[in-house]
């Protein structure tokens, strides 16, 4: 698998995405953000976390409307891969690739922490690896992760199985104790119409690695593999 | 010519930061503020006097950029 990740200013997350994509075999290119061209053959694009542009405007707003994601939308819509992984996920939001807009934490502090997640489902190319309805506990790090967008939106993510993971506790029971940023459903993670997009705040690529703790975050790295090989 | 550019939060988006201000208000013992809303605000120099060509330039600034239009409106000045 060829995974490109794209890096902007600000982006500060891209060194350990390419280590859970290489630990899971893929061949990983860093792609500034000006470029108007991926790499050739490439199967999955990878928007990392950080503060691009500083959180200017809107978290993800300026990156959203880089030269390289015109490139970025043209690979999903021909139903390339794409995973946004927090402020990837705001720019996901921000570029009009998926719904939404993720707003101040409810509680307005930044949160950095580890947190459960709930596997929605298995059947797609992210979460293969994964049991229904698993509890993965990998880190959270952001100040905007409350997820928002109309209700019939939200309805309609519900409607689809567009959700991919929720904030839950340990034994996977989800609700607002496990909810640490207020959003809506306990969203941390939606899919595109075609499920080849996903934007999540949560940090999976920071549970790769027994010696930091965990290594639930490797599932999701594996599945995108194993799809693609 | 001088604009601005006006955003908001649209009506029922929660606002914490607005809330958050709120109360400091009520704790300065600042009286009759009943709630508070956060936006921006843009100062923008248009290039030229035509003002239709004004307003349509504010209005895909603030469309493809400087509002997020799932949960801000805007409005446009011209000053």
């Amino acid at each position: 698998m060829k995974a490109a990740i794209i890096l902007f200013p600000g982006s500060n997350r891209e060194g350990d995405a390419a280590r859970a994509l290489r630990q899971a075999g893929a061949s990983v290119s860093i792609v500034w953000h000006a470029e108007h061209e991926l790499p050739n053959g490439t199967d999955l694009v990878v928007l990392p976390g950080g503060f691009s542009y500083g959180d200017y405007l809107r978290c993800g707003a300026i990156a959203g409307r880089a030269h390289a994601m015109d490139a970025v939308r043209a690979h999903a819509a021909r139903g390339g891969l794409v995973l946004g992984i927090c402020n990837g996920f705001q720019i996901l939001c921000e570029s009009g690739l998926l719904p939404g807009v993720l707003m101040r934490n409810r509680d307005l502090r930044f949160i950095c922490k580890r947190q459960h997640l709930r596997v929605e489902r298995n059947d797609t190319a992210f979460t293969r690896a994964y049991a229904p309805h698993q509890a993965i506990e990998v880190a959270i790090a952001h100040g905007e992760g409350n997820y928002e967008a109309h209700e019939e939106t939200i309805r309609q993510l519900e409607g689809e199985g567009r959700v991919a993971f929720r904030y839950c506790d340990a034994n996977g029971l989800v609700g607002d104790a496990a909810n640490p940023n207020g959003s809506t459903n306990h969203i941390a993670g939606i899919y595109s119409e075609n499920l080849n997009v996903l934007g999540m705040m949560p940090h999976p690529e920071n549970f790769i690695d027994p010696l930091v703790g965990g290594i639930d975050g490797r599932g999701l790295f594996e599945s995108l593999f194993h799809k693609a090989a | 010519m001088k604009a601005r550019v006006t955003v908001t939060l649209k009506t029922g988006v929660l606002d914490p930061q607005g809330k958050a201000i709120e109360g400091a208000l009520r704790s300065l013992g600042v009286e009759g503020v009943a709630s508070v809303r956060q936006g921006k605000v843009f100062d923008i120099e248009i290039a030229g006097d035509d003002k239709h060509a004004a307003e349509a330039a504010l209005k895909a600034a603030s469309e493809k950029l400087l509002a997020n239009m799932v949960v801000e409106n805007f409005s446009i000045e011209l000053l």
